[in-house]
């Protein structure tokens, strides 16, 4: 498993899409953490760039480059190595190159820029939510390309999940919420933002910034529930779920593909 | 028995690519796996990597399990039909990869001489052509020390040449006690090298044996004739059929 981990790590850092990702993360903290009139209000602006865009880069970087992988994956399975370990790698490989990316793109502007008034606790938490969001949408991304032989399938699959937890999936719970007004909502809400990644990420990072207040209602039942250090281990205990899941069902489903 | 497959089947879907077929395969011999397009050739040598997983049956190597377990692959050596490379990877550089993968002492020096491809060894495979591609296909599955190899098509994009180059390696291996597996549509090769026969059709073994017993039962002069007459059998078979 290390040596197909190894290769894959190496070969995504070389890549030019690995470049380009941490450059865009550099450029754009180091603009926010640059010009914003505080730490917060820059770490809130970080924060929407880091929730759409580590999930869209996850997935569709993750879509192209196994597809590629996939092309000489009959190569390395032919050597006696386990599918599930050749799996693994490439996993672990891609999950380790973006986050390296992440860490160097948002990390070494902080460093440089950083005054007294940096919100270090606050920038740590955005990095794990992106490291959070990488580890899932990686997961999702390879079983896309596990289940889907037609690559022009897996890409829009790949767009379709990101396009449903980035945008429908906030008005499909609205549009709950008002239909089942009558009902108590503080339950409801809690397993709506479970049940999508991107939310659960935008909360734990609300929460640190203490701006949980800008989200009226849903936001007082939430500094309730996630402040608590029982909240915000649920938080990371779904988040590692959504890691789980789709990996195990990769490993169920890979033993049994013919290659 | 160094491989043994006992009533394999698969389909993919509805499409029933193996019917039952019973094979062993014993030490120091080559056979020659032969058969029309679509036969199932390739899925029948897949079945033994354990890269296409049958449907139902059993199949050892080495006494080991070949559907379950992938342990089997110490001992195979294998050259893909059409090979696939990592494309920005080079010559040395995809030879160390899949050397670090197997975790086994290689040898690919003395291949690279044998086909003359010495001074692509820096170059990407993605600018190789067809011919120096499959050369490299072939070193890489011949390169280690394997009880077995399993070559699909490996004569596929050889000038003449190289096809007797490897023709001459393969009775060397034989000599050295490997149990070798090709498939090839170039039937007097498959006359030249082989021990035995084995002849698919639609899925199920048509004829498995010694060469020359193929001959007399066929009362044929060559292999064309008697792949021939095999062929025709069938179709008077399905034809009383209908
Ligand atoms: N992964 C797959 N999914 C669906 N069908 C497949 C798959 N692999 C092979 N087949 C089908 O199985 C049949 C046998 O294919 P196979 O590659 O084993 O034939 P072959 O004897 O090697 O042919 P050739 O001489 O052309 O190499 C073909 O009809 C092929 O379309
Ligand atoms: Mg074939």
């Amino acid at each position: 498993m290390f040596n197909v981990f190894k290769y894959v790590l190496f070969d995504l850092l070389r890549s030019k899409w690995s470049i380009v990702y941490t450059l865009f993360y550099v450029l754009s903290s180091s603009a926010l953490l640059y010009f914003a009139n505080s730490s917060t209000s820059a770490v809130a602006g970080l924060m929407n760039i880091v929730l759409f865009i580590t999930p869209l880069v996850s997935l569709l970087l993750g879509v192209i480059y196994f597809y590629q992988n996939r092309d000489f994956a009959e190569l390395l399975l032919a050597q006696p190595i386990r599918r599930t370990q050749y799996f693994l790698g490439n996993y672990l490989g891609l999950i380790t190159a973006l986050i390296a990316n992440l860490l160097v793109g948002i990390g070494l502007p902080a460093l440089l820029i950083s005054n007294e008034t940096t919100a270090f606790t606050e920038l740590s938490i955005l990095i794990l939510s992106g490291v959070l969001l990488t580890l899932i949408f990686s997961a999702l991304a390879l079983l896309i390309t596990l289940l889907n032989e037609n690559r022009i399938k897996g890409f829009g699959y790949a767009i379709i999940i990101w396009l449903f937890f980035a945008v429908i999936y906030d008005g499909l719970f609205l549009m709950l919420l008002l239909y089942f007004n009558d009902y108590p909502l503080e339950t409801f809400a809690l397993v709506g933002v479970i049940l999508n990644p991107m939310d659960l990420c935008r909360v734990l990072i609300l929460l640190q910034l203490d701006l949980s207040a800008l989200m009226g209602f849903t936001g007082a039942v939430f500094q309730q529930y996630f402040g608590s250090t029982f909240g915000f281990v649920t938080a990371l205990t779904s988040g590692l779920v959504w890691v789980a899941l789709p990996l195990a069902f990769l490993i169920k489903k890979g033993n049994t593909k013919d290659f | 028995m160094v491989i043994e497959l006992s009533n394999i089947k698969k389909d993919f879907g509805k499409h029933k690519v193996l019917k039952g077929v019973d094979l062993s395969f014993s030490e120091g011999k080559i056979y020659s796996i032969l058969g029309p397009n679509g036969s199932g050739k390739t899925t029948l040598m897949k079945s033994i990597l354990g890269l296409v997983k049958p449907s139902s049956g059993a199949i050892t190597v080495c006494g080991k399990d070949a559907i379950n377990d992938f342990k089997q692959r110490e001992f195979i050596g294998y050259a893909p039909q059409i090979a696939r490379f990592p494309e920005n990877l080079t010559v040395n550089e995809v030879i160390k990869l899949v050397t670090s993968i197997r975790k086994q002492p290689s040898n690919p020096d003395p291949l690279i001489q044998l086909f003359e491809i010495d001074s692509f060894r820096t170059q990407r495979l993605k600018n190789l052509s067809g011919g120096t591609r499959q050369k490299v296909n072939l070193a890489l599955s011949l390169m280690f020390d394997s009880k077995i190899y399993i070559l699909d098509e490996p004569t596929s994009g050889l000038d003449p040449i190289n096809r007797i180059r490897l023709k001459e390696l393969l009775l060397d291996l034989k000599q050295q006690g490997k149990t070798i597996l090709v498939t090839t549509h170039i039937l007097h090769l498959a006359e030249q090298i082989s021990d035995e026969l084995i002849f698919l059709l639609e899925g199920k073994i048509k004829y498995s044996g010694p060469t020359e017993e193929l001959m007399s039962m066929t009362s044929s002069e060559n292999l064309e004739q008697a792949i021939a007459k095999l062929i025709q059998q069938q179709t008077e078979k399905e034809q009383a059929h209908v």
